[in-house]
């Protein structure tokens, strides 16, 4: 059971260093919800990207580094560009999925991808999915 | 004419091949000499968004030694994901020396250090601001009367802040190069949505959503096809709608075509030559000749 609120050592480690990949200060946020209204992969996740920010607060970094989340973010830059405090949240997603790839945890088996399917993929898809979802 | 540093990018040699063959055949009516970089390479496709990794940046940058290779001071771009990556990366190394000759040292090898001076255009800005609207109007031959356009931005035409080609809530690039053709701009309100883009690979019911919805609320506003400048968005857009079709009953598609392919056609150029092969197109140029 994870304790809300804690910051241990090990997960302001870890805060920290989401904050040096991104240099964005999280503790920014205000929680007005506007970076989750526009999300176009909003269906597909488990928190919410607000809810993200919020967690990452409180210290929660494994709730965040676990979710699907991280992963379904298309980085389409509209949280980002829409945030009233400036906050790049398309950027702190990428220091949570550069935190796990790091690990060499690869997110995309490209077994799961059909023969006929993989056949019809644009080039720039293979490229820009591997360099956000693999290490 | 203007010539300018060419650079296609993996997508148009390949599943975007009409992107490429009709920005050709349009740049040959506007004078604009494009001068394809020889050895360019893969741009990355995404912007790095890490700050303690230079590295992710240097195949990008590599390419802007090509250019000053050419003795060019600026390199056009089709591939909207491309002309971001490009463009993002360039002003990220070129405004930090210190990143701009970490980046020049680890390319020891090339014969050119990169000065940072190269410009990133994309065509649409090169249409806007060097031909001009009047200008382009000047080569139109066969006005595009009563065609309604959605004009489709997605994401990395536009975002964020400081990577576009034009305002970022509220561009009108698109719209006025289709009023320069004597078609009619839809007001449409996904026009700057994202598609799913490379989510297409991992979550492939994501971008057919998207799909539905985006097609579907350009064709509610009355448009007769759309264009885009993507060839990502392309497949998400166009190619998936047969896929959306099979799953969404009623679901009625929409035409996607590159810009550069309407404009062709509003320059009377031969669909042939434009790699335009949707048989809806064809049909209603058809139609057009013969009223
Ligand atoms: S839009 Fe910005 S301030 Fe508002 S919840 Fe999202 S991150 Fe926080
Ligand atoms: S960048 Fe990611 S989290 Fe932000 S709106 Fe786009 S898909 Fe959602």
């Amino acid at each position: 059971m994870i304790e809300l609120g804690r910051h241990t050592k090990s997960r302001r480690d870890i805060l920290d260093k989401v904050e040096r990949i991104s240099e964005v200060d999280v503790f920014a946020c205000y929680q007005c919800g506007r970076c989750s209204g526009d999300c176009p992969s909003i269906n597909l996740m488990d928190i919410m990207p607000n809810q993200a920010i919020r967690f990452l607060q409180l210290g929660e970094v494994e709730a965040v580094l676990s979710s699907k989340t991280i992963w379904v973010c298309a980085s389409c830059f509209t949280c980002t560009s829409r945030c009233p405090k400036g906050i790049d949240i398309a950027r702190v997603l990428e220091a949570l999925r550069q935190v796990c790839l790091r690990k060499n945890i690869d997110q995309l088996d490209l077994n799961n991808i059909p023969e006929e399917e993989r056949e019809r993929y644009p080039t720039i898809a293979w490229v820009s999915a591997l360099r956000k979802l693999s290490g | 004419m203007k010539s300018f540093a060419y650079y296609p990018g993996c997508t148009l040699k390949t599943t975007g091949k009409a992107f490429e063959q009709s920005a050709f055949a349009i740049a040959k009516v506007l004078d604009i000499q494009m001068r394809e970089i020889e050895r360019w390479n893969c741009c990355g496709t995404v912007f790095s968004l890490t700050t303690d990794d230079t590295m992710h940046h240097i195949a990008t940058i590599r390419n802007m030694i090509r250019v000053e290779e050419m003795g060019e001071s600026e390199v056009l771009v089709l591939c909207s994901m491309c002309y971001n990556t490009l463009k993002r990366a360039n002003n990220y190394i070129s405004t930090d020396p210190v990143k701009l000759a970490e980046l020049n040292d680890f390319m020891y090898k090339e014969e050119l250090k990169y000065s940072g001076k190269v410009k990133v255009r994309h065509l649409l800005e090169i249409l806007r601001d060097d031909v001009g609207w009047d200008g382009l109007r000047e080569k139109v031959t066969n006005p595009l009367e009563d065609i309604k356009v959605a004009s489709y931005y997605g994401c990395a035409l536009v975002r964020p802040q400081g990577a576009g080609v034009d305002n970022l809530e509220d561009p009108s690039v698109m719209e006025d190069l289709v009023r320069a053709l004597g078609a009619k701009p839809v007001n449409w309100p996904s026009r700057l949505e994202c598609c799913g883009s490379y989510q297409t690979l991992a979550n492939k019911d994501l971008v057919l959503e998207r799909t539905e919805h985006i097609v579907s609320s350009a064709r509610e506003s009355g448009a007769d096809l759309i264009i885009l400048s993507c060839p990502l968005c392309e497949f998400n857009i166009g190619t998936r709608q047969a896929e959306v079709a099979e799953r969404s009953y009623g679901f009625k598609g929409l035409p996607v075509l590159y810009f550069t392919q309407l404009m062709g056609l509003a320059m009377g150029i031969d669909p042939d030559d434009l790699g335009i092969t949707d048989e809806r197109v064809l049909a209603r140029l058809k139609e057009k000749v013969e009223s």
